[in-house]
């Protein structure tokens, strides 16, 4: 009895999930009348305006995720090592940016480094750049840190340091060497998640005005019928690639094939 | 001044002083190990010769240089840790590599230099091997390789044998000590199991509360406990209530009987202390050279093969005793009555 519960419960849910996907994917390749065809993926690929944002929003996704890695990972590792007791207050902080709207944000971001502030970044498009790029890596910092830290715990950081400090290696060796290969399953799903939010994020890139993804598909979406939908359509499956890749990349790595 | 020279080191956690005026001199070669129960301080005073703590006072020399000041990664200190700490991303043979590409050691002569660590551990053909593919005691052998690879100054060992089997414990303890007076690298091992240390060691310090209590070869520390602690942790101990009788002439009354001791003694007359005799020291039976004779009764029979280890009440205390099997000679019952005998020679007194 129960057990028919749960596989109700699971068939609810599947449906739930998939219904709407279907729904639009078929509604996707309906763009010419009368017969199923790929017009609006044509369309939406072709279009100049889709290859530029689209590859502005991945370059920024990528320096984002190594920016966000760089931040994270020594610092998780630092917290975990030398100073365990902080890792509640680290952990609070990493949990804001759920908390704060990213349009506050932004609008601190503007007022801190407006054009007659003491560091004019929104002066120029790379400053402006490097300022949306911080603002995607708050984004990301819940999910980075998270994953991160669960990644270390995994292994025991502090021998591990310890017999490498034996060995003579110091902290960016002990870094690259050691911590970094033992929690990159850890860091690629966090670096999956930061892609994903700085790919559709909309906000702080609309208000800093730089031509991202996230913007152009808003547009797109209150202009068009079919577009959109070969969009999201084409977003899903570069979000089930992109998880794809982490399960290669797990199962390749051969130190992790038996849980320890 | 020894090769590796650690002179009243002092270290407190807060308000709790774990490590009191330790001091230590070991010499190039010799191997020493530190034992005493949990929580004494040992891990401490290793980790502060690797570097890993600071001591509050005193100084560590190696080779006659001060090394207190120095970084975990400067001192040419190897370490092997009771959790192996084998890098779990790196094959068995980068493993041992790790610390060679650290100091710059060529392809080729690192490659040769694992093969031959590899070789030394009995592993050759677990190069390609990751850590989990192998056995704790493989593991093991192989972190033994990798800090021995670099070609350290001074070996750390805490509690290396520790997470092991027990089989497995005594043979690698067996092997350890093999390697490195094959080496002759100097070398500290952290134990809180006696058999272990008297096994493998040169020399053995007694800690009790982040303090030596005594430093000498196992046979000495065995044989003459200076304290009550370092005769009670060292071995299984008989101890028996006695009075001094003529302290010049080593006289004590125990039991009923009186006998000399043979030195003499630093109590009063009439004062109490306590004599105690190693189980192997006691015999059944009279027998020539065993002066003290006490009437007993046999209170516990354990055959363990090749010995008999019985319980005997006699004198007041309950003795532990080992007998060597003979198929001729069945073990006594419990409960019969025999007697015990010693030589007064054997007998330890213990101080405080
Ligand atoms: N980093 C530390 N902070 C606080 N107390 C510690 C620390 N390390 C060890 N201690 C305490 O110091 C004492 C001795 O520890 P340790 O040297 O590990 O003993 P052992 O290795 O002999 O078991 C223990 O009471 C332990 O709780
Ligand atoms: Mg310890």
């Amino acid at each position: 009895m129960t057990r028919l519960w749960s596989y109700g419960a699971l068939a609810i849910g599947i449906l739930y999930f998939l219904l709407p996907l279907y729904g639009m994917s078929e509604f996707s390749l309906r763009m010419i009348r009368g017969e199923y065809s790929l017009q609006a993926y044509y369309v939406v690929l072709g279009d100049a305006r889709f290859q530029a944002t689209f590859g502005y929003s991945v370059l920024m996704a990528l320096v984002t995720i190594v920016f966000g890695v760089l931040l994270v990972v020594p610092t998780a590792f630092w917290v975990r090592l030398k100073l365990p007791g902080l890792r509640p207050y680290i952990e609070f902080i990493t949990l804001l940016p759920l908390v704060i709207p990213s349009i506050v944000i932004v609008f601190g971001y503007i007022r801190l480094y407006n054009t007659s502030s003491w560091l004019p970044l929104t002066g120029t498009a790379m400053g402006t750049n490097i300022l949306l790029m911080f603002g995607y890596a708050t984004l990301a910092l819940p999910y980075m840190y998270r994953a991160v830290d669960t990644g270390l715990r995994t292994i025991d950081v502090a021998t591990l340091t310890e017999a490498a400090q034996s060995l003579g290696a110091g902290w960016s060796v002990i870094l690259a060497r050691i911590i970094l290969p033992n929690v990159l399953g850890a860091v690629l799903s966090g670096a999956f998640l930061t892609f994903a939010i700085v790919i559709g994020e909309f906000t702080m890139a609309a208000l800093l005005d730089r031509p991202a993804f996230g913007p152009y598909m808003q547009l797109l979406g209150a202009n068009r019928a079919y577009e959109p939908a070969a969009l999201a359509v084409i977003a899903f499956a570069i979000t089930w690639a992109c998880m794809g890749l982490i399960q290669l990349v797990t199962r390749f790595s051969k130190h992790n094939r038996v849980a320890r | 001044m020894a090769f590796l020279d650690i002179s009243h080191l002092e270290k407190s956690f807060g308000l709790l002083r774990v490590v009191k005026d330790f001091s230590l001199g070991i010499d190039k070669g010799e191997f020493i190990s530190l034992l005493g129960p949990s929580g004494c301080g040992k891990t401490t005073v290793l980790r502060m010769v690797a570097g890993f703590e600071s001591p509050d006072q005193g100084a560590i020399t190696v080779d006659g240089a001060n090394i207190v000041g120095l970084k975990p990664n400067q001192r040419k200190i190897g370490m092997v840790f009771q959790a192996y700490a084998l890098f779990p991303n790196l094959t068995v043979a980068q493993n041992v590599a790790f610390g060679l590409s650290i100091a710059g050691v060529g392809r080729a002569e690192a490659a040769e230099r694992v093969a031959e660590m590899l070789a030394l551990i009995g592993l050759p053909d677990k190069g390609p091997s990751y850590p989990f593919q192998l056995s704790g005691g493989q593991q093991q052998r192989v972190a033994l390789a990798r800090a021995l690879a670099v070609r350290p100054k001074v070996l750390l060992l805490d509690e290396p044998l520790s997470a092991l089997d027990a089989k497995i414990r005594v043979s690698l303890r067996t092997e350890i000590r093999e390697i490195q007076q094959r080496l002759g690298i100097t070398t500290i091992f952290v134990t809180h199991d006696q058999e272990e240390a008297l096994s493998i060691s040169d020399r053995i310090v007694v800690m009790n509360g982040g303090i030596a209590e005594q430093v000498g070869a196992p046979f000495e520390i065995y044989n003459r406990p200076n304290t009550r602690f370092v005769a009670n942790f060292v071995g299984t101990l008989n101890t028996l209530a006695g009075v001094v009788v003529d302290p010049a002439a080593g006289m004590v009354e125990a039991g009923g009987r009186q006998f000399a001791l043979g030195r003499a003694l630093d109590g009063a007359r009439g004062a109490a202390l306590t004599l105690a005799l190693r189980p192997e020291a006691v015999h059944l039976g009279r027998a020539p050279g065993r002066e003290v004779v006490l009437p007993a009764t046999i209170t516990d029979v354990h055959f363990l093969g090749s010995v008999i280890r019985l319980r005997a009440e006699a004198a007041g205390a309950s003795l532990s005793l080992d007998t060597f099997n003979r198929a001729d000679t069945p073990p006594p019952a419990v409960g019969a009555t025999a007697e015990v005998s010693f030589s007064a020679a054997d007998v330890i007194v213990l101080g405080d």
